[in-house]
């Protein structure tokens, strides 16, 4: 099969998934059964994809012209396809987790749930896939949407009103800023395809590179940069799986991802530098990662704890796109994948601990860990790889976004790397060290092993396990997010 | 030899025109409302010909009974007219397919004929207005349409059209008359009522002043008719109370029809003649655009019912109509022309929607389609995707529209960055009331003791869905709207150095 079929298989495939699924709607274990077919096939293709691109491929597809040079059109390069393996790979993950979670927890509707589900990794893989702004907003919007039935998969009053926040910021952000930005990109480079070394080069004058630099990173409101990151504590309302795949990676990856996506190929990272506002915006970043992580010492929902420690990570990559330097950018781009799968596995967890012990409060966690000893453990695993600790893959992101700060000669930055890292340590470890060694605290006894449906421990396991075989192999990682820069 | 297809600018009018008295004799409703129907599909097909006619570079002169012009009467189809002649042809079609199932809720059984023969009327008057070449001959079709929608909007059953209706007849009217002055004006300085004449006779003209006296009057007149901010208070009571096929009837199509005469007016006779007749685009008609904007989206935003605030949406895109306008480049010109067409598609289709939802709900307030998309997901599926179109998200027309409204804008140095600020916070403000009529409908609970609804009737959703369906079909394929509005806009730029 030729690479341009392959793209638009992994495109629309999710997407005659989710119509399937529909149809199987009525026969839970069928549904599931596409389900999971459905996100092996799309693994399998991205695996296919990511073939060619190690070998230098750069495959690429015209779906449809709008205007004259203006296309929805898909191109196969080494960010994307990180994106898009992330994305992909642990929808597999998240779907065995969904089937023990959706089931014991007895949620409605789970029908619509695969099916948004399915379409929202339709909208990933466009967005990872893009050849071009419009195509990249196109289907950040598709994202957006087809997420918002599951944030609000609840029904109750509390999930409407985070729903609402999360249509409100996400669609302002993006009609305000990032679509100004698309078109008057447009207007002053005369394309929107994703180049490398950029398009604004030469042409951009440094007030409108400024401008349209703090349009494009403010637009992108999935990447949950300070102040538009109160949309992803309330999204929090959302069935663990959504929280885990949407909200660990797919939907906030996509938003990081874009960023990263316009500082290599629409600004091009030697341009970058240059532009005034790109230290700015750095520093917004950084301190997106301090009050994050102080923000999260303080929450006791373990699902809200965790997406503070989101909305500061996720800064990692802002800052390392901002940073411009070639060490921050590879840095950035393995954060993508190596966030996605420490966080995967924290929310996981969380959700577990609800499914298994009806608990959702840190302070209710002590002593759990007699119950949930796997669940736990896994905890204890990601929380180091979160942290940046060897041997886990975290601390091959980190790494590089702290030479990157060194190459870029801003040593105030890694000194928020290094605080952020400690503050990590403060707000995750407790946990599991609470769950292991500490006494149940209103004079519960766990007896015996309690733990969530067996798909859903193999599941986060997988995870855990993940983060330690990949710190061993990160190499194809490293040279995927070598090959974004020009070389 | 004559060909067949020279006679189309004559029977774009003639065909209403002349079904309108059939239509009358008619006694079954059902057949009236079959025959108004196949006068109008008849209607839109000559559009669609003529359309791809001029799209292939012919040209439609037509003279009355052949006496020449200027003495004789002459129609004239190019680009810009035919654009409209699909807006007016099409939006009348869809409305009067969607009439079948909703108006007997409205009309009682015997007036119906008479309903749609003064449909017909209108359609004829709106039809003739493009095809004219003779400012005389358009102050006709003005009254013709003007007359006729009047019936149609007072012909419901909310006795609050009454009052509406007698506004819109009086600001009507005085537009009218308004414009009736100033042509009586340059037809005493230059004896001729043929457009194109009017245009070579006007440089002979030496003393401009009352030229310039003349144009104030038209400009005037037509502002009113096209609902210009601040003279648009005819028109969110008039679309509210009329029966709801008039309202998606007229919403789509009869302020675009005097914009088009006054963007005729402006660019072929006035501008090339005039000294210093930009100052009318840049001191009168942006600030007057940039307010109807901003206040229209932002009335829209407060209220409360929905063809009311779809109304007040419809005030503020004249505003982007006349903004394109108003930078008197080929850009501005083009994006102007193509955004009467995809907001003719986006407020048609929203307009249908809210027929659906009206022969089902209680009522057309917030509260009354509270929880109505559990029942009709059909319909505000269909509202959606129009909604979407009206913001302007990509893959829709008016995407295509405002893409090229603010490529047009930033072309136009610092005054162009704060308009597209100004455009930007219309589009937010368009989603924040869209946004509010789906919160309603998807998330509130339905009022209590309202009986559950149904899915409206599947000829009503059909048409709702075609108009839907448009909307994203000319977001991905805009070739015909984009090469129909550029040729426009190099027609009306001919003269303006």
């Amino acid at each position: 099969m030729s690479s341009e079929t392959l793209i638009l298989i992994a495109v629309f495939l999710p997407v005659s998934g989710a119509l399937l699924i529909r149809l199987a709607g009525r026969s839970p274990n069928l549904r599931e059964v596409v389900t999971l077919s459905v996100a092996v096939l799309l693994f399998a293709t991205v695996l296919l994809l990511l073939l060619g691109v190690q070998a230098g491929e750069r495959p690429g597809v015209v779906l449809h012209e709008i205007l004259p040079g203006l296309a929805i059109a898909f191109e196969v390069e080494p960010l994307g396809i990180i994106f898009g393996l992330v994305a992909s790979g642990l929808w597999i993950v998240t779907s065995i987790y969904s089937i023990g979670y959706m089931r014991s927890h007895h949620e409605k509707n789970q029908t619509r749930f695969y099916v948004c589900f399915a379409l929202a990794l339709s909208g990933a893989m466009g967005v990872a896939f893009a050849a071009n702004m419009l195509t990249l907003f196109l289907f950040y919007e598709i994202l957006t949407l087809s997420t918002y039935p599951l944030v609000t998969h609840a029904g109750t009053e509390e999930a409407k009103r985070a729903g609402r926040t999360y249509l409100g910021i996400l669609l302002f952000t993006s009609i305000a800023f990032l679509l100004t930005a698309t078109i008057w990109t447009w207007n002053v480079a005369g394309t929107l395809d994703f180049t490398v070394g950029g398009i604004l080069a030469d042409k951009a004058s440094p007030a409108v590179a400024a401008a349209l630099l703090l349009l494009f990173v403010f637009g992108t409101g999935k990447a949950a940069l300070m102040p538009f990151h109160r949309w992803l504590p309330g999204a929090m309302v959302a069935p663990a799986p959504v929280s885990a795949l949407l909200h660990a990676v797919a939907v906030v990856k996509a938003g990081v991802f874009s960023i990263l996506k316009i500082a290599v190929y629409i600004f091009g990272i030697d341009f970058l530098a240059g532009v005034s506002t790109a230290q700015v915006l750095a520093y917004v970043a950084g301190a997106t990662i301090l009050i994050g992580s102080f923000i999260a010492m303080r929450q006791d929902n373990l699902k809200r704890r965790l997406a503070y420690s989101t909305i500061s990570q996720l800064s990692y990559i802002v800052l390392g796109a901002m940073l411009a330097s070639p060490l921050a950018v590879i840095g950035a781009a393995m954060h993508i994948a190596t966030h996605a799968l420490g966080k995967i596995t924290l929310f996981f967890c969380a959700g577990a601990i609800d499914v298994a012990l009806h608990k959702k409060n840190i302070s209710d966690m002590r002593g759990i860990g007699r119950a949930m000893p796997f669940t736990m453990g896994a905890f204890f695993v990601a929380s180091l790889s979160i942290i940046g600790l060897p041997p886990l893959v975290g601390l091959w992101s980190k790494w590089y976004l702290a030479l990157g700060t060194l190459q870029a000669d801003e040593l105030a930055l890694l000194g928020v790397l290094m605080v952020s890292s400690l503050l990590n340590v403060a707000y995750l470890l407790p946990i599991p060290i609470r769950a292991f060694f500490s006494k149940p605290a209103n004079g519960e006894t766990f007896t015996g092993i309690k733990e969530a449906p067996w798909p859903s421990v193999a599941a986060l396991v997988f995870t855990a396990l993940g983060c330690i075989v990949l710190f061993f192999c990160a190499e194809p990682l490293y040279r995927l997010a070598h090959a974004i820069l020009p070389q | 030899m004559i060909e067949w297809s020279h006679h189309l600018p004559a029977l774009q009018v003639v065909v209403p025109m002349l079904s309108a008295p059939l239509v009358m004799l008619l006694r079954s409703r059902g057949l009236a409302w079959a025959a108004a129907t196949t006068a109008s599909l008849f209607s839109f097909a000559i559009a669609i010909a003529l359309s791809l006619g001029v799209l292939d570079g012919e040209t439609f002169n037509y003279r009355m009974g052949d006496w020449p012009a200027p003495y004789g009467i002459e129609l004239g189809v190019d680009a810009f007219s035919a654009l409209l002649l699909l807006l007016v042809t099409g939006a009348s079609t869809l409305a009067l397919l969607a009439a079948r199932h909703s108006l007997d809720a409205e009309i009682e059984a015997e007036r119906q004929p008479l309903f749609y023969t003064a449909w017909l009327l209108a359609l004829a008057g709106l039809a003739g207005i493009p095809v004219s070449a003779d400012a005389f001959n358009i102050f006709v079709f003005m009254e013709i349409a003007a007359l006729a929608s009047y019936v149609l909007i007072s012909g419901g059953p909310d006795r609050r059209a009454l009052p509406a209706v007698f506004k819109y007849l009086i600001m009507g009217t005085i537009g009218a008359t308004f414009y009736l002055i100033g042509i009586g004006l340059i037809y005493l300085m230059t004896g001729t009522l043929n457009l194109a004449d009017m245009e070579l006779r006007i440089h002979a003209v030496a003393d401009l002043k009352p030229i310039l006296v003349a144009a104030g009057f038209i400009t005037i007149g037509l502002a009113l008719k096209a609902a210009v901010f601040p003279l648009h208070v005819w028109l969110p009571s008039a679309y509210t109370y009329a029966p709801n096929v008039v309202t998606v009837f007229l919403a789509a199509c009869s302020t675009k029809v005097a914009i088009y005469l006054l963007l005729r007016f402006d660019f072929f006779v006035f501008q090339p003649n005039l000294v210093g007749h930009d100052v009318q685009f840049t001191y009168f008609l942006m600030p007057l655009a940039v307010l109807a904007i901003l206040i229209g989206s932002g009335v829209a935003l407060f209220e409360r019912n929905l063809k009311r605030m779809l109304a007040y949406s419809s005030v503020a895109q004249v505003g982007y109509i006349l903004l394109g306008a108003s930078f008197v480049s080929l850009a501005g010109v083009t994006a102007s022309v193509l955004h009467m067409f995809n907001h003719a598609l986006a407020k048609g289709a929203l307009f249908l929607a809210v027929t659906c939802l009206a022969t089902r709900c209680s009522g057309l307030r917030l509260d009354s389609i509270a929880g109505a998309a559990r029942h009709m997901p059909w319909t505000m599926g269909a509202f959606v995707v129009a909604g979407l179109s009206l913001i302007g998200i990509p893959g829709t027309a008016g995407f295509v529209s405002k893409w090229t409204l603010i490529s047009a804008a930033l072309a136009e140095g610092a005054t162009g960055g704060a308009l597209v600020a100004v455009i930007v916070l219309g589009s937010l403000m368009a989603l924040i009331y869209i946004w509010r009529v789906v919160e309603a409908a998807y998330f509130k609970a339905p009022e209590k003791g309202v009986a559950p609804l149904r899915e409206a009737p599947p000829m009503l959703l059909a048409v709702t869905w075609a108009a839907a369906l448009a909307n994203l079909y000319f977001g991905l394929v805009p070739s015909l709207p984009i090469s129909l509005s550029s040729a426009a806009a190099e027609i009306l730029l001919r003269h303006v150095p």
